[in-house]
């Protein structure tokens, strides 16, 4: 369904990622592993159009999707909750989820979506009338993730969305994660916590320094020595 | 002495509408757009002109010449945003500062040029009448345009509230990058801005004419004060401008009756002062709402 081919991009003249080329299939889980700034999030950012790609390409279904500006990119079914959640913070949970359905694809299915939504995540039904930035971080990560949800995305890709949260919010996080895999929903997950990341995707790319270096099944790198003694502290 | 506290209350509020339509046209284009529109005061004026001339030519009242003038300015500003603003929007401040600025002194001068410096007004049968409730003087000219500005401030804000396109706007001015990933086309809701903005603005210059008179530097006189009620009531907050505008109506006209008849807007500048100096982020809280 979407793949990277070759991408490069940079924040100025320091070089972000070179040649990254992955690939993920409809419906499947994988995962962006890596240390800090290893290039996971700019790898998020060139699929979104946030970064301008210096080389390399980006098709959904061998459409050309660099093409376009950030704007265009929700059009495609492809939602991108970001790094740090990012929720808008003066608005409510409500009108979040609302936000998250702008376009018009998403906008003439809201109602169902919404009840989708508020049946995976029944705290933000309680919370519907709350500012979103008053609200806990593993609330405001739900919210994200509700948000990128009410896209009715192909393809949801999350950016580290177990950082700053307790263990307990981390383990709900997951779950839900894996619920909405299970739905049919395509996910690229970004996550420096990698025990946890491999134990719900079904494959990895490992990123260094903003090359792949690795990948292959959860599995198989999970017993990986590399990765067990870069990543899993073993 | 209650009589004239409480009238100079309502002279004060009465002005403070129109200050509102001017701040909440600056702090919408702050919030939204990131930038200080210099020039919103000349958008004031244009508008005075337009209701003027079509007073002036056609007879048509000054009030009802608001379904003209406002459009006129929707459009202008929309022009504005995707023609000029837009290409200066960057990281640096310097060309957005500069290029409003230009606006305000080119639309100035352009009046100058065209209209002379001579005050223009509009009589209509409600500009010397008045409403006298219990000893108290409203005129009616004045108490229409405030009701008129509440209500298109009201319209405003469940515009922000309630449309589909208000919320990408709220949106936008609180994290225009994640806006972008909702697919939010930033400069289609700046163009909207602009034009809401600049539409208030001809709103003001519309239901002051029956009352006020045009000229060239007319504009000045309000921006000045929208600007203090921006601060006031902190940047990029439409509910915090519209409340410190008319907290700054009331203030300036309690300084007119007790301190002296050029001396109304001292107690407005010591207003800014003290909030800049104990409450910087102003009298609102929060952002954009």
């Amino acid at each position: 369904m979407l793949k990277l081919e070759n991408v490069s991009a940079s924040y100025g003249s320091v070089p972000a990622i070179s040649n990254v080329s992955i690939e993920i299939a409809e419906g499947e889980a994988v995962g962006l592993l890596g240390a800090n700034g290893a290039g996971k999030s700019t790898t998020l950012r060139a699929i979104s159009g946030l970064v301008k790609l210096t080389s390399g390409t980006v098709t959904l279904d061998g459409v050309n999707l660099a093409s376009n500006p950030p704007h265009r990119i929700p059009e495609f079914g492809i939602a991108h909750v970001p790094e740090g959640r990012q929720v808008f913070p003066e608005m409510t949970v409500h009108e979040n989820l609302e936000i998250g359905s702008y376009v018009p694809k998403a906008k003439a299915e809201r109602r169902q979506t919404l009840e989708l939504v508020y049946g995976i995540f029944p705290r933000l039904a309680e919370r519907r009338k709350q500012l979103a930035g008053t609200m806990s971080g593993g609330e405001q990560q739900m919210l994200a993730v509700g948000r990128g949800l009410m896209l009715r995305p192909r393809l949801l890709m999350l950016d580290e969305p177990s950082l700053g949260l307790a263990p307990v919010m981390t383990d709900v996080t997951f779950e839900k994660i894996g619920e909405i895999h299970k739905m049919g929903t395509a996910i690229l997950l970004v996550e420096q916590n990698v025990s946890r990341a491999l134990s719900l995707v079904q494959r990895a790319y490992v990123l260094e320094s903003g090359n792949v270096i690795m990948s292959g099944a959860s599995a198989e790198l999970a017993n990986n020595k590399q990765v067990q003694a870069a990543y899993l502290g073993i | 002495m209650f009589e004239t506290v409480a009238q100079a209350v309502i002279n004060g509020l009465l002005i403070g509408g129109i200050y509102a339509l001017v701040s909440i046209g600056v702090t919408l284009i702050f919030g939204v757009v990131k930038i200080v529109n210099f020039a919103q005061g000349e958008f004031v004026m244009i508008g005075m002109y337009i209701s003027f001339f079509l007073a002036n030519q056609y007879g048509i009242d000054p009030l009802l010449s608001l379904f003209v003038t406002m459009p006129v300015l929707f459009v202008m500003g929309v022009l504005i945003q995707h023609f000029l603003i837009r290409r200066v929007l960057g990281p640096n401040d310097m060309p957005q500062i500069f290029l409003t600025f230009a606006l305000s002194l080119l639309l100035l001068n352009l009046a100058l040029m065209l209209f002379s410096a001579n005050y223009r007004t509009v009589h209509t049968s409600y500009s010397d009448e008045a409403f006298h409730v219990g000893g108290l003087y409203i005129p009616e000219a004045k108490l229409i345009a405030f009701v008129v500005a509440m209500a298109l401030s009201g319209l405003l804000w469940l515009f922000l509230h309630t449309t589909d396109l208000g919320k990408a706007m709220r949106a936008a001015s609180q994290n225009r990058d994640v806006a972008m990933l909702m697919g939010i086309n930033p400069n289609r809701v700046f163009c909207v801005a602009l034009g809401i903005a600049l539409a208030l603005a001809g709103a003001a210059g519309s239901l002051l004419m029956p009352f006020y008179s045009a000229y060239p530097f007319v504009g000045q006189v309000f921006v000045l004060m929208a600007f203090v009620a921006v601060v006031l009531g902190t940047l990029g907050n439409v509910m915090g401008a519209l409340i410190a505008s008319l907290m700054m109506g009331i203030a300036e006209s309690l300084g007119i009756q007790y301190v002296g008849a050029d001396s109304g807007q001292i107690v407005v500048f010591a207003m800014l002062l003290l909030t800049l100096a104990f409450k910087p982020t102003g009298l609102g809280g929060g952002r954009a709402r």
